[in-house]
């Protein structure tokens, strides 16, 4: 056992907690069996506190490891420590892919369920949870077997349950047949908002993967210019030499914390303009590494220190189709208020699945990295929370350091029926983060 | 919990019915603030405190009474307010102070005793125990109202600042001793401010009002400050001064 100084990728709130890294179900009953606070984290890639509870303990599920052998039909059983770049190194050689990825592939799979994650195809094929056929499940009163047939509501309170259920210790996926390691790639220049959503609109069907590039930077007519991505996985046909070759390391590193000023306005335009000026204005059919397409970030190991001592805070929301002006006021909102934002990532989404706690709604998704710092954010950021409540929409959880408690109630309406599993296999509260503290969600 | 923005949650006041502390705890219930222990002398004052700590967002509140004399106390007003909050305490705001009145205190050994006392030694135990709970929580942040008369004593006030002083320095050092351990203490170091405590004396340049204070410290606890100077710029006039030949400072600050 260590005590560690946690927080999660935006590194705000730190809290102290005693860390344990149990490698088998039986090791993580024991665990819970000692009656403490607890709470499961994977790699730490949640945004806010929600894989920490500090003066309690964090069991790391790195040490739940295995991959089984990989299924005609492509089903495979995978620890819930795996992170999907241990995943893929061994799928993609057989020609299989996840069913969903995120943004990185520096997540384990037990913390990719437990915030539901979505990629550039949920238009299409959903979240991650739509592709789990059965997990495996220790929680206060018990060990659990859980499918969307075998105790259903345990099974999708745990997908997208923030880890406040129990541990994940396996996972049962089915995986995505794929025959190269390339993606053909369209990619084309907005010069505002309307046209790219007006485009993501009529074309995103078409497509697998889809994801906008919005700049909220520039004003007036050009306000939310944006670079469109949308691709396909090539087949072997596609290309001239078909390779099934796992993704690299990360080639580069941010080595220390960068001055908390190296992010602000200035810088964050400039480096919008370069992006925006060096993506080309309509091309079709380029050939991308799966690596590249999916997770861009991943070059630069640690990059979240770029933003300084004081960190960053993501804000995700949701919001139907019928409240699109949502996405415009919000980047509207933050240009004029002069808060930068260095990516802001647009995405339609496709229907929700059954899970209580689930981000993803039919609709509209904009996720912004703002760094900490600018006096107006709070407020701003409170704001927002108003519009996206009236517009029916949420934020995403595990993207959350700031939300008030009152909002996730409104945001989540089906958040009794969720405390409902819960205190069914946790009568005592005593699985709980910082995260489902702050939020009032479990008080101890 | 405290958020990313350092808006604490839940939030406990040592001498809840001072001015500035009202100030402060005003400002943390509009921005997250929803349980609020205030500790003081005086039911009534702490109750008046209470009800304004609703108004501005607050959804509980508790008082716990105390007396700073009582230095053997101490331990036990800091564990009832954390019972009484529950859950994990975010915020400890020690605002205790006495300003006495110097020229009959000085010679008066009970009454010179009695200044370092409220303002140095039931401070000090008191934050022993905050220490420990914070510790044991893994997370928190202390704030202690110091003064900008801590960093060099003037002889018109020597009791009440050089008491400050003492607790300034202590908080310098037990700031260092909680790093990497999630708990923080900042210090924060006003300079003169109109309040009941300084009514009727004559008004010194740099003087604020109570607001200026807790805006001062809400900046300085979303950014991290371990020192908090309100106003800002006494940080460069006390570099300037704190240096000064004393005959030249005993000119200047004692006229």
């Amino acid at each position: 056992m260590t005590r560690q100084r946690l927080f999660g990728w935006g590194r705000t709130t730190p809290g102290m907690s005693d860390v344990e890294s149990p490698s088998s179900e039986d090791q993580v009953a024991e665990e819970l069996a000692l009656g403490g606070n607890a709470i499961a984290r994977g790699l730490g890639r949640s945004y806010g506190d929600a894989a920490q509870v500090s003066g309690g303990v964090v069991l790391s599920n790195r040490a739940l490891g295995g991959i089984s052998a990989i299924a005609p039909d492509g089903v495979v059983t995978v620890g819930a420590g795996v992170s999907l770049d241990e995943l893929l190194a061994v799928t993609i050689p057989q020609g299989w892919f996840v069913p969903v990825t995120p943004g990185t592939r520096q997540v384990s799979i037990g913390g990719a369920v437990a915030a539901d994650v979505h990629g550039k195809n949920h238009h299409r094929d959903g979240s991650l949870g739509d592709h789990v056929l059965e997990m495996r499940l220790v929680t206060p009163v018990g060990r659990f077997r859980v499918s969307p047939s075998v105790e259903p509501e345990l099974f999708w309170a745990t997908i997208g349950g923030m880890g406040l259920t129990g541990v994940v210790t396996t996972v049962t996926l089915r995986l995505l047949r794929i025959e190269t390691d390339k993606v053909l790639v369209d990619t084309s220049r907005h010069a505002n908002l309307d046209d790219v959503m007006a485009a993501m609109l009529s074309g995103d069907d078409d497509y697998r993967y889809s994801v906008a590039w919005v700049d909220c930077m520039t004003k007036g007519a050009a306000m939310g210019r944006a670079i469109l991505t949308r691709g396909e996985h090539a087949t072997r046909r596609d290309v001239t030499d078909p390779t099934l070759e796992p993704p690299g390391r990360a080639r580069l590193r941010v080595p220390f914390e960068a001055p908390s000023h190296l992010l602000n306005p200035l810088s964050i335009r400039a480096f919008n303009e370069v992006w925006f000026r060096s993506a080309p204005r309509q091309r079709v059919g380029e050939e991308q590494s799966l690596g590249a397409f999916f997770h861009p970030l991943d070059g630069v190991d640690d990059w979240n220190r770029l933003y300084g001592r004081r960190g960053f805070v993501q804000y995700q929301f949701a919001v139907a189709d019928a409240k699109a002006e949502c996405v415009v006021r919000a980047i509207d909102r933050l240009s004029s208020s002069g808060v930068p934002s260095f990516l802001a990532v647009l995405k339609r989404f496709g229907p929700a699945n059954h899970a209580m706690m689930s981000f993803p709604i039919s609709g509209w998704t904009l996720a912004l990295d703002l760094p900490v710092g600018p006096s107006a954010l709070p407020e701003v950021l409170d704001d927002l929370d108003e519009m996206v409540i009236d517009a029916g929409g949420r934020v995403y959880l595990a993207k959350d350091a700031r939300l008030r408690p009152e909002a996730v109630r409104v945001m989540y309406p089906r958040l009794p029926e969720f405390l409902a599993v819960k205190n069914r296999v946790d009568p005592r509260h005593q699985l709980v983060s910082d995260l489902a503290r702050r939020l009032h969600v479990v008080g101890r | 919990m405290e958020n990313a923005f350092g808006q604490p949650q839940n939030v406990i006041v040592l001498a809840g019915s001072s001015e500035i502390a009202r100030a402060i705890t005003k400002k943390l219930c509009a921005a997250r603030a929803r349980t609020v222990i205030l500790a003081g002398r005086h039911q009534e004052s702490l109750d008046d405190a209470a009800r304004e700590a609703l108004d501005y967002g607050a959804s509980r509140t508790d008082t716990v009474l105390f007396d700073a004399e009582d230095v053997a106390g101490a331990a036990r007003v800091v564990r009832e307010a954390f019972d009484k909050v529950g859950d994990p305490v975010d915020l400890v705001l020690v605002a205790v102070g006495l300003l006495g009145n110097q020229v009959r205190d000085q010679s008066d050994a009970v009454a010179a005793a009695r200044v370092v006392n409220v303002n140095f030694t039931w401070p000090v135990a008191a934050l022993s125990e905050v220490r420990n709970r914070l510790l044991a929580q893994g997370s928190g942040r202390i704030v202690v109202i110091s003064s900008v008369g801590a960093v060099r004593v003037r002889a018109s006030a020597y009791l009440y600042g050089g008491a400050k002083a003492g607790l300034d320095r202590l908080c310098q050092g037990m700031a260092d001793s909680l790093r990497g351990t999630g708990v923080s203490l900042h210090i924060v170091r006003p300079g003169a401010v109109r309040t009941r405590m300084t009514e009727g004396l004559a008004e010194v340049p740099f003087t604020t009002g109570v607001n200026e204070v807790a805006t001062n410290v809400m900046k300085g606890l979303a950014r991290g400050d371990e020192v908090i100077w309100s106003p800002p710029v006494l940080k460069y006039v006390y570099a300037v001064l704190r240096h000064l030949p004393g005959p030249l400072w005993r000119k200047v600050m004692d006229r």
